[in-house]
């Protein structure tokens, strides 16, 4: 399990890694290596070049800007998890961090990285898809923005061209009063989910007001339950309106693998709904 | 001569702690693996040696048409590359003693020759200048081949094997007392059909096998071995056509046995074959991934037994047939899991007649072999799965049912009129049913109860069970170790055993110590080295201790008498007057008086020394011990956990191991092994499966596909050693610590599991895995 | 160019090493081969088993998911640094003290975690000890000895600190 050869960049500044993707043929971009060093190991991928943007500038940090947090795409899922920012104001990006692999993989794994391997069991990718979040993409022709919505395009498939790179993620931020939680079932500790559910939601009065639900682990990107999300605003936080909206599970696409049959995805989906709904609820009154 | 009763005059280790045996103390291993300065296969290195990749099939089944090895020859770096062809002189792997005849057209070929017949199965070797290399020319490897049906279930219809030959090499045929009139007889009659799935040891270090050729000397070293060193020198040497004189194995530390290391396997011999032509030194080190489909498997198995009862739920006779899926081919333990599982299958409990039919068959898989407990972590769930079913049909308590079978300690020794690994079955200590009560009690088994029905009632769903079993270890026929003391008064014991990181240097020094007085963290322990003694059994079936061990105890006292003797002429004192502590000979009455050091007494008994001409000189002893019976420890499994409605998800809360071995001679280490025992025994239960998609392709490759529990998925596990069956079999009474924590595991959880649905015989394979649980929720409801 | 080598140096332990190595050499085969410090093990190479983990910059990482390029100009800490002029430090005198390893394969791993843990988390919670040892794989021990010799060095140094 030693990876093939392959030509190593090292590049300081984006500008110079958009010069590398330009030019170079069947290049790949190295960030944390978390997922994309087992796959160079096992002899999976094979680029001819590999990026590391570990030296790059301006690919980390974490900030509020206009409404949202702007997380650099380089920035550690440890420095996240650990932001006291990002406890504050996103609590359910810091809930699903904890999640990811073991604190060990996280000291190394960032975020950008995770987004761009795209594997749909992905926890960041789930909660990138709660949160409205939207991606900082630059190329050729400069910097374009992407909806998470419209990112994965297949299985491990990011809408990105071979000379684009993702540089930062931008989390619209959610009223401070709302309540939110990421839960999942993983076989064992630290792996990656089976199914996992992300719940947010802001309560006014006695009555949701608005309601985010997410299901990670079905397909090739995230599901948000649109519909359930429309039941569920307007009503009251209630065991009947979870169930409700849990009980929308029972219709919805599954994939079926060696870890776990579609029944069995679609079964999980809808005690996970409820679970992380009834949590994000109870934290919601709080 | 029963061959039970204890050979007259034979000096007995006495009960109770003593100065360093019965003691928790620290390990004398321990030093250089907590400064990184051990040396596991691949620390070892050569100067100028090669690097060699396997190329292995990637079809299941299929013809073999071509290997074009063109390309990767011609790649920068390769040395050479090697298919059948070029080793078509050397034989298949061989088998171990076993009494079944006719396995030998099933062995495998070190390189497929016409036929490829699993995942992973070797077809060609690169031999390069370093591994990066070397893996960048098996790529270029082509290989060539027509795919042929697979076969991947043992219980469908054998097919064939070769002209001539089915997939169904033997069946393994054990019986006695009078089956059909029982079942005629029988109050009830309990049918079930129960599996458990395919597992095995996965050590933390792959293997690795380094080889080095001596034209010098004309000696050929292998090393990365473990485990049975002299009989894999023996088999090399033969293979390859040299005296077993000529060719040496080297033990250093392995990272992990249980079972699947230190066979031989078809790397061993190519690294010394192309040592041997190629002139240079050879190193291989396994990957994980090939680990997964390269290393032996274990473990699966499918039953139909079926068991006549009396009115009172005692056993009158079970009748058995299994199907044992061996993988591609019958490698070096031959159909020894098969005729343990026959052997052990009746544990503790009386049985009038028994009949078993193991139908052992080659599946289109990795080979397998053993794995910590083999034969009896699958039986002992088939085992007890069953007395669960009597106790439900007959509606008696899962505890009772097994107190009227449990064969009762005034039965001791209790012969079975059954054979296991050419031995026959006596077991030869035990009070059954005193350490089921004394585990009841530990756990707090009917308080527990309570406990559990109260939380029923808030509607969580938990549950108990309970499983107990009967180990085996010890097995001979012999073991040799030399003890020596230099004339610095320094202690070496040379054994023929092998460690794989279990304690085997710190828990035979401590037995040198006791016998001879010295400090144990003194004493050198030479294992797994054929140069360093003529023969040895190695490390397997838990027989280090017991047979080792007793060596060890009887080498040391020989060497005391020695050193005794001769300081009495020096000191004008009787022996008997005289003993030793702290590696001095002093009055056995008191510290005050004449005393000689041990390294006084050496040098006096040096070969220059006057005193000993005409005599073999040396403060030295080699002593053996034999024995023609295994010992056979004994326990109990409880377990409590509780099931997630949602996810069907199994999490154990409180899990106790009570097992006697007759004698710990570390507790602190016999406790490790229950401990980690457990933990593998875990992964059988509710983790661990290799899985195969319907072309034969391996979907556990990796440790992301292949669930070894972590520290998040261990209970709290309680462990209860009892010392109160000493085996009369050997000078120290003990018995193999190594299985009995993952024995029962299987069974103990399966039952907490039907426990905690409320659904008797709910659970009928392993690993118990969670849309299975969800299901079995929905059954429930 | 893709055979290019890279000349530079690893510090590991405080010393400096010049190595000569492909750009995919991953930081655990430089260590051991190139380095000599073979007490990194590696158990799975693809950031599973947690064998060879080793510090850098202080934090646990897993040398198999690095090149070594990618570690020049870091320092790298491994097992070999840990015993005090040939003394085992007292998070290896607890690990011996507990028996908290037996074939001492996943132990530099191990040890390396537990001496992050200790150094930047010395009070961690039970709960929080349990998290950050699942990321590590042993086969033999059954961990509880693990985590109580990590705890033991814990209280040991705090004791210590205390005086």
């Amino acid at each position: 399990m030693k990876p093939a050869p392959f030509a190593y960049h090292d590049p300081r500044s984006i500008e110079e890694v958009l010069e590398l993707l330009a030019s170079l043929d069947n290049a790949r971009l190295l960030a944390g290596g978390q997922s994309l060093m087992p796959m160079l190991n096992m002899r999976v991928a094979f680029p001819d070049h590999l990026i590391d943007l570990n030296r790059v500038e301006g690919l980390t940090g974490i900030a509020e800007e206009g409404g949202s947090i702007r997380i650099g795409a380089m920035t550690r899922q440890r420095d996240i998890e650990e932001s006291a920012l990002v406890r504050a104001r996103l609590p359910l990006l810091a809930e699903a961090l904890s999640h990811v692999g073991h604190r060990q993989t996280r000291n190394r794994g960032t975020i950008g990285g995770s987004l761009c391997n795209l594997d749909p069991s992905a926890e960041l990718v789930a909660v990138a898809t709660a949160l409205d979040a939207v991606l900082e993409v630059q190329g050729p022709a400069g910097m374009r923005e992407l909806s998470i919505h419209d990112f994965p395009t297949g299985f491990m498939t990011p809408a990105l061209a071979p000379e684009e790179m993702l540089t930062a993620i931008r989390l619209p931020l959610p009223p401070a009063r709302h309540g939110a939680a990421f839960t999942e079932f993983a076989r064992r500790h630290g792996d990656y989910a089976i199914v996992s559910a992300a719940a947010l939601l802001v309560i006014e009065g006695s009555r949701i007001a608005r309601a985010s639900l997410t299901l990670g682990g079905l397909g090739a990107g995230p599901l948000r339950l649109r519909n359930a999300e429309a039941m569920l605003v307007g009503e009251a936080p209630s065991e009947a309106a979870f169930g409700a909206a849990a009980a929308e599970c029972a219709g919805i696409e599954a994939m079926s693998d060696p870890q776990a049959p579609a029944w069995y995805r679609r079964r999980l989906s809808a005690v996970l709904t409820r679970r992380a709904l009834e949590t994000a609820a109870a934290r919601a009154a709080v | 001569m029963d061959g039970i009763t204890p050979a007259a005059g034979r000096r007995i280790l006495p009960a109770g702690p003593g100065k360093v045996v019965g003691r928790g103390v620290a390990r004398i291993e321990d030093g250089p693996l907590l400064r990184g300065e051990g040396r596991f296969a691949a620390d070892v290195n050569f100067s100028r040696q090669l690097h060699m990749r396997v190329v292995r099939a990637e079809l299941a089944h299929a013809r073999l048409l071509r290997v074009d090895a063109s390309a990767a020859r011609a790649m920068p770096g390769v040395v050479a590359v090697w298919t059948a062809e070029d080793v078509a002189e050397i034989p298949p792997i061989p088998f171990r003693a076993t009494k079944v005849r006719g396995l030998e057209p099933y062995c495998q070929p070190v390189l497929a020759r016409d036929r490829l017949r699993y995942v992973g199965e070797p077809v060609a070797v690169v031999f390069a200048e370093d591994a990066y290399r070397a893996e960048d020319a098996a790529e270029m490897v082509v290989v060539e081949a027509e795919e042929l049906p697979v076969l991947l279930d043992a219980t469908a219809p054998p097919a064939e094997f070769a002209s001539g030959l089915d997939t169904e090499p033997t069946v393994v045929r054990k019986e006695y007392g009078e089956v059909g009139a029982a079942f005629r007889a029988a109050h009830a009659v309990i049918e079930l059909e129960l599996s458990v799935g395919r597992h095995s040891g996965v050590p933390l270090e792959t293997r690795g096998a380094i080889a080095r050729y001596d034209a010098s000397s004309d000696v050929l070293e292998l090393h990365g071995t473990a485990k049975k060193q002299h009989w894999n020198r023996d088999e090399i040497a033969r293979l390859l056509g040299r005296p077993p004189n000529g060719v040496h194995l080297f033990e250093g530390h392995v990272g992990g046995g249980f079972g699947v290391r230190g066979e031989l396997y078809p790397e061993d011999l190519l690294v010394c074959a192309a040592a041997l032509r190629l002139r240079r030194s050879i190193k291989w080190i396994e990957d994980r991934r090939e680990h997964f489909v390269a290393t032996n498997h274990s473990r699966e198995q499918h039953h139909r037994i079926r068991a006549a009862v009396d009115a009172e739920g005692r056993l009158l006779a079970i009748d058995d047939v299994f199907f044992h899926d061996q993988g591609a081919y019958v490698r070096t333990h031959g159909a020894r899991v098969a005729d343990l599982a026959a052997g052990m299958l009746p544990g503790p409990y009386r049985l009038p007649a028994y009949r078993v039919a193991g139908h052992f068959r080659l599946t289109n898989k990795t080979p397998a072999a053993t794995y910590r407990a083999p034969g009896r972590f699958e039986t002992t769930f088939v085992r007890e799965r069953l007395m669960d079913a009597v106790a439900n049909r007959l509606g008696l308590d899962p505890v009772e049912v097994r107190r009227r079978n449990l064969v009762a300690a005034a039965e001791m020794p209790f012969a079975r009129p059954l054979d296991t690994l050419g031995t026959d079955i006596i077991l030869d200590s035990g009070d059954y049913e005193g350490l089921l009560d004394k585990a009841l009690a530990r756990f707090g088994w009917d308080a527990m109860q309570e406990e559990l029905a109260a939380r029923r009632a808030t509607g969580e769903c938990v549950g108990a069970g309970l499983a107990f079993f009967v180990e085996k270890s010890g097995l001979g026929p012999s073991d040799g170790v030399r003890v020596s003391i230099d004339a610095t008064g320094a202690v070496e014991l040379v054994s023929g055993a092998a460690s794989v990181g279990q304690g085997v240097e710190t828990v035979l020094a401590q037995i040198c110590a006791e016998a001879l007085g010295v400090d144990y963290a003194r004493i050198r322990v030479v294992r797994g080295r054929t140069d360093r003694i003529e023969f040895g059994n190695g490390a397997h079936a838990s027989r280090v201790t017991v047979m080792s061990g007793s060596a060890t105890w009887e080498a040391a006292l020989a060497v005391r008498e020695m050193a005794l003797e001769t300081a009495g002429t020096l000191l004008q004192l009787s022996p008997s007057e005289l003993t030793i502590a702290e590696g001095v000979v002093c009055r056995a009455d008191g510290p005050a008086g004449p005393s000689v050091t041990l390294a006084e007494v050496a040098r006096r008994m040096g070969p220059n020394a006057p005193e000993m001409r005409g005599r073999t000189p040396g403060l030295t002893a080699e002593r053996w011990f034999w024995s023609d019976h295994m010992v056979y420890p004994y326990g109990v499994h409880l377990a409590q956990l509780r099931i997630d409605r949602g996810t069907g998800a199994v999490t154990v809360e409180r899990y106790l191991v009570a097992n006697d071995i007759g004698r710990a001679i570390n507790p602190v280490l016999v406790e490790g092994q229950i401990r980690g025992g457990f933990a593998q025994g875990l992964g059988g239960a509710l983790f661990e499966e290799f899985r195969y998609d319907p072309q034969g392709q391996p979907l556990s490759t990796t440790f992301a596909d292949y669930l070894i529990p972590t520290i998040a998925e261990m209970p709290v596990v309680d462990v209860l050693i009892a010392e109160d069956a000493p085996s009369p079999l050997n000078p120290l009474g003990v018995k193999g610590a190594g299985e009995g924590g993952t024995n029962a595991v299987g069974a103990a959880v399966a039952a907490a599991v039907d426990d905690a649905l409320r659904r008797p015989g709910a659970v009928t394979s392993l690993p118990i895995l969670p849309a299975q649980v969800r299901r079995m929720l929905d059954g429930a409801a | 160019m893709s055979d290019a080598m890279h000349d530079f140096t690893l510090t590991v332990n405080g010393q400096a090493y010049a190595i000569r190595v492909e750009a995919r050499r991953t930081l655990a085969d430089a260590l051991r081969e190139d380095c000599g410090l073979t007490g990194t093990h590696l158990g799975c190479e693809h950031g599973v088993c947690g064998a060879c983990t080793v510090l850098m910059d202080g934090q646990p990482v897993r040398a198999c998911l690095l090149f070594a390029v990618q570690a020049e100009g870091r320092a790298i800490r491994t097992v070999e640094g840990l015993a005090e002029g040939g003394a085992l430090n007292p998070l290896q005198r607890a690990f011996a003290e507990n028996h908290a390893l037996q074939c001492g394969y996943c132990t530099p791993g191990f040890l390396m975690l537990g001496t992050a843990i200790l150094e930047t988390d010395p009070s961690i919670s039970d709960e929080a000890l349990v998290e950050a040892l699942s990321s590590n794989l042993c086969r033999c021990t059954g961990y509880a000895n693990i985590a109580r010799a990590i705890r033991a060095a814990a209280d040991a140094m705090s004791t210590e600190g205390a005086t």
